[in-house]
C-alpha cells in the first residue's frame, strides 16, 4: 500500500519550496559566513604554517612560525600576561562598578533619567576621542587629574607614561565606559520579584542578606553574561591601548619616530596588536597568523563556556 | 523597563502631629533620599567631569593649555573654527558619514530576512546556524583579517577605500542578527500565521506584519550599527591608512594629534567636534539605545 516514500506530490512540492524559501531567507548570511569568515579562517590556518612576506610566493616551513612566536618574539608573552592582567582585574571591577552603578539607578528617586543619561554618556564616545581625551586628562605634566590630586596632597602617578600605571590608567578609562553595563544590570535588577524582598523582609533579613539571598541567584545569568562577554572584549582590546601608548610616547605629536608597541615597557601591548604590529609592520603573515589562532582559541573557548552556561539569556526556541 | 523606583515595603505615611515611630521611620527615609543622592552626584562628577575638562581646555589659548589650568584665561571659540577648517577635516567627516549610513542600511537589509530565519523557520542545522552566528559575534576582527586584507587588496585592488569595510555590510553581521532574532522570537507566531490564512507570502508578512512590531528592535540595531561605524578604528586604519583622501574621524583624529602636537587645546577641540555627533544622536534616541542594551542582555 501507501509507503512512507511515496508522500503526496502535492506535500513533496510544499517542502521543496520551504527548502528554497529558507535558503533565500538565509542566503546573505551563507555567502557572508564562507567568505568572510570560514574562507579566511582556513587561509589563516594554512599561512601559520608558511614563511609568507605578502609579497613572494607563500613557503612551507612547518612549525617554525609558532616556535618563533612562543620562544623568540618578545612581545608575545608579556602581551598575554597584560591580557590575563585586564581580564582580571579591569573585567572585574568593570562588572563590580556596572552593579554597583545600576543599583544605586533603581534607587535614585529624583532626577533618575539625568543621572542615567549623565552615566551612559562616556559609553557611547567613540574610543579614540575617549583614549585621547584620558591621554590628556592623566598627562602627568599638564593634566587636570595630577592638577586636582596635587591640590589635594596626593601623589601623582605617571599613568599612561608609567608601565606600572599604565594599565590603571586604562582601567579607569573602561570604568567610565560603564554604560551599557549599568543598563542591563538596571534592567535585570528592576526584573527581581518583588514578593521576594517582601518575604525576606518578614524574615527579618538585612538589606546585604537580600542583597545575598535573593538579589544575586536572581541577577546571576546576567553577571555570568557581563563577565564573559567582558572577557572577550577584552581579548579584542586594540584601540585604547595602542592608542594611549601612542600618545604618551610622543609618537602621536612627537618626533614621529617609529612606535614600539605597548608603550611604556610592553606594559600596554595585547594580543590583537600583535597581529598588526607582525602582519602589517613586519610584514611577517606567518607569524601574525599564529598570534590570530591563538586569539581564535581563546576567544572560543569562552563563547563555548558562554553557550553552555548561559542558557538562560541565549533564547533558543519558541 | 516600567518604573525606576525600588521594590519597597510601604510604610504607613503617619498622620500629622504623630507617634515618635512614625517620625523615626520618617527620618530614615530622608536619610537614605541624602545618601543615595549623595553618591549619585559623586559618580555623576566621575562620569561628567572628563566631558567638562576637555570643553574647557577646548576654547583656552595656545599658551594656557600648556599648563595644568582648569579654567581658561580667556575664551578661545576660534579653536572650533580652527579644527573645522583643517584640510581634512571635513573630509574625513564625509568618508565617516558614508561608512556609517551604507553600512548601517546594508546592515539591516542582509540581516533582518536572516534573523527571521533563525527565529521561525524549522530546518536541520538552525542551532548549528545559530552557534556559527554567536561565535561569529563573539570572534575577535583579528583573526581573520591577514587574509581578509590580502584577499581586499591583492584580489580586488581595494585598499585605500573605505569599501572593504562597507561590501561586507551586504552579507549580514553576526551582532545584529543576534539581537533581531532575540526580539522576534518575542512576537507571538499567531499573527504570521493568521497573515498566511489570508493568503500572506512569507516575504510580505515579514514586510507587512513583523517588521513594523519589529520597530524597538530594528532601531536599536541601526544604532549599534551606525556607532561601530562611526567609532571603528582598526577597520580604517587597516584599509584606509595609505590614502589620507579615505580617512574616517577616528582614524584622522590620531593624525590631527600629529600636525598639532603641542596643542592640547586643538585636539580637545577636534576629540569634541568627533564625540559632538554621538551625543547628539543619542539626546534624539535614547530610548531605543537602552533598548538595544537590554535586549542584548536580558530577553530571552
Amino acid at each position: 500500500m501507501m509507503s512512507t516514500a511515496t508522500i503526496s506530490p502535492g506535500l513533496r512540492h510544499k517542502r521543496r519550496r520551504e527548502r528554497l524559501r529558507n535558503l533565500a531567507f538565509l542566503s546573505p548570511w551563507l555567502i557572508g559566513v564562507s567568505v568572510f569568515f570560514l574562507y579566511p579562517l582556513a587561509s589563516t590556518v594554512y599561512f601559520s604554517f608558511m614563511k609568507y612576506d605578502g609579497f613572494t610566493p607563500p613557503v612551507w616551513t612547518g612549525l617554525k612560525n609558532w616556535s618563533y612566536v612562543f620562544t623568540d618574539y618578545p612581545f608575545f608573552w608579556p602581551a598575554l600576561r597584560n591580557t590575563l592582567w585586564l581580564v582580571i582585574i579591569m573585567v572585574t571591577l568593570r562588572v563590580l562598578f556596572g552593579l554597583g552603578i545600576g543599583m544605586l539607578i533603581t534607587k535614585v528617586k529624583t532626577g533618575a533619567g539625568l543621572f542615567r543619561t549623565m552615566f551612559y554618556l562616556p559609553y557611547l564616545a567613540p574610543p579614540v576621542a575617549a583614549t585621547m581625551a584620558f591621554a590628556f586628562l592623566l598627562n602627568p605634566g599638564t593634566g587636570p587629574v595630577n592638577n586636582i590630586l596635587g591640590r589635594l596632597g596626593l601623589p601623582q602617578p605617571g599613568w599612561f607614561n608609567d608601565p606600572a600605571w599604565s594599565k590603571p590608567a586604562l582601567t579607569l578609562l573602561a570604568i567610565w565606559g560603564i554604560g551599557d553595563l549599568m543598563v542591563i544590570f538596571m534592567a535585570s535588577l528592576l526584573d527581581v520579584p518583588l514578593e521576594q524582598y517582601e518575604a525576606s523582609s518578614l524574615d527579618g533579613a538585612n538589606a546585604w542578606q537580600r542583597f545575598v539571598h535573593v538579589t544575586l541567584p536572581n541577577i546571576q545569568p546576567i553577571v555570568l553574561f557581563a563577565v564573559i562577554t567582558g572577557v572577550i572584549q577584552t581579548m579584542q582590546y586594540y584601540t585604547q591601548p595602542l592608542i594611549a601608548g601612542k600618545v604618551a610616547s610622543g609618537v602621536i605629536g612627537g618626533s614621529g619616530q617609529q612606535f614600539e608597541p605597548g608603550y611604556p615597557d610592553k606594559s600596554t601591548l595585547t594580543l590583537p596588536q600583535l597581529v598588526y604590529n607582525l602582519g602589517f609592520q613586519r610584514f611577517d603573515t606567518g607569524g601574525a597568523s599564529v598570534i590570530a589562532l591563538v586569539l581564535f582559541v581563546l576567544a572560543m573557548v569562552f563563547t563555548a563556556i558562554l553557550m553552555r552556561r548561559g542558557s538562560g539569556f541565549l533564547a533558543t526556541d519558541d | 523597563m516600567s518604573t525606576l523606583t525600588t521594590p519597597r515595603v510601604e510604610t504607613p505615611v503617619p498622620a500629622p502631629g504623630l507617634t515618635t515611630a512614625g517620625r523615626e521611620a520618617r527620618r530614615t527615609k530622608f536619610l537614605q533620599w541624602v545618601a543615595v543622592h549623595s553618591l549619585a552626584i559623586a559618580a555623576a562628577l566621575f562620569f561628567v567631569l572628563p566631558f567638562v575638562f576637555v570643553a574647557l581646555t577646548a576654547v583656552m589659548s595656545d599658551q594656557q593649555a600648556l599648563t595644568r589650568d582648569l579654567w581658561p584665561d580667556s575664551w578661545h571659540w576660534g579653536n572650533l573654527r580652527t579644527v573645522w577648517e583643517t584640510p581634512g577635516f571635513l573630509t574625513w567627516w564625509k568618508n565617516t558619514l558614508m561608512y556609517a549610513v551604507l553600512g548601517t542600511v546594508l546592515t539591516l537589509l542582509s540581516s533582518i530576512p536572516v534573523a527571521y530565519a533563525l527565529a521561525r523557520f524549522k530546518f536541520r542545522g538552525r542551532n548549528l546556524a545559530m552557534m556559527l552566528v554567536i561565535s561569529t559575534m563573539m570572534l575577535p576582527p583579528q583573526v581573520v583579517i591577514v587574509p581578509m586584507y590580502l584577499f581586499w587588496a591583492k584580489e580586488l585592488h581595494l585598499s585605500g577605500t573605505l569599501w572593504p569595510l562597507i561590501i561586507p555590510m551586504a552579507f549580514t553581521d553576526a551582532f545584529s542578527i543576534f539581537l533581531l532574532r532575540q526580539f522576534l522570537l518575542t512576537i507571538p507566531k499567531e499573527y504570521v500565521d493568521a497573515a498566511k490564512v489570508d493568503g500572506c507570502g512569507d516575504f510580505r508578512a515579514l514586510v507587512r506584519i513583523i517588521l513594523p512590531m519589529a520597530k524597538p528592535a530594528i532601531a536599536a540595531v541601526a544604532l549599534f550599527q551606525f556607532f561601530y561605524c562611526w567609532n571603528d578604528y582598526f577597520g580604517p586604519q587597516i584599509y584606509a591608512s595609505e590614502n589620507a583622501a579615505a580617512w574616517t574621524l577616528s582614524y584622522g583624529l590620531e593624525s590631527f594629534k600629529g600636525a598639532h602636537h603641542t596643542n592640547w587645546n586643538l585636539t580637545m577641540a577636534a576629540t569634541l567636534l568627533v564625540m559632538a555627533p554621538v551625543i547628539i544622536l543619542f539626546f534624539f534616541a535614547q530610548k531605543a539605545f537602552i533598548e538595544g542594551v537590554t535586549l542584548t542582555g536580558v530577553k530571552g
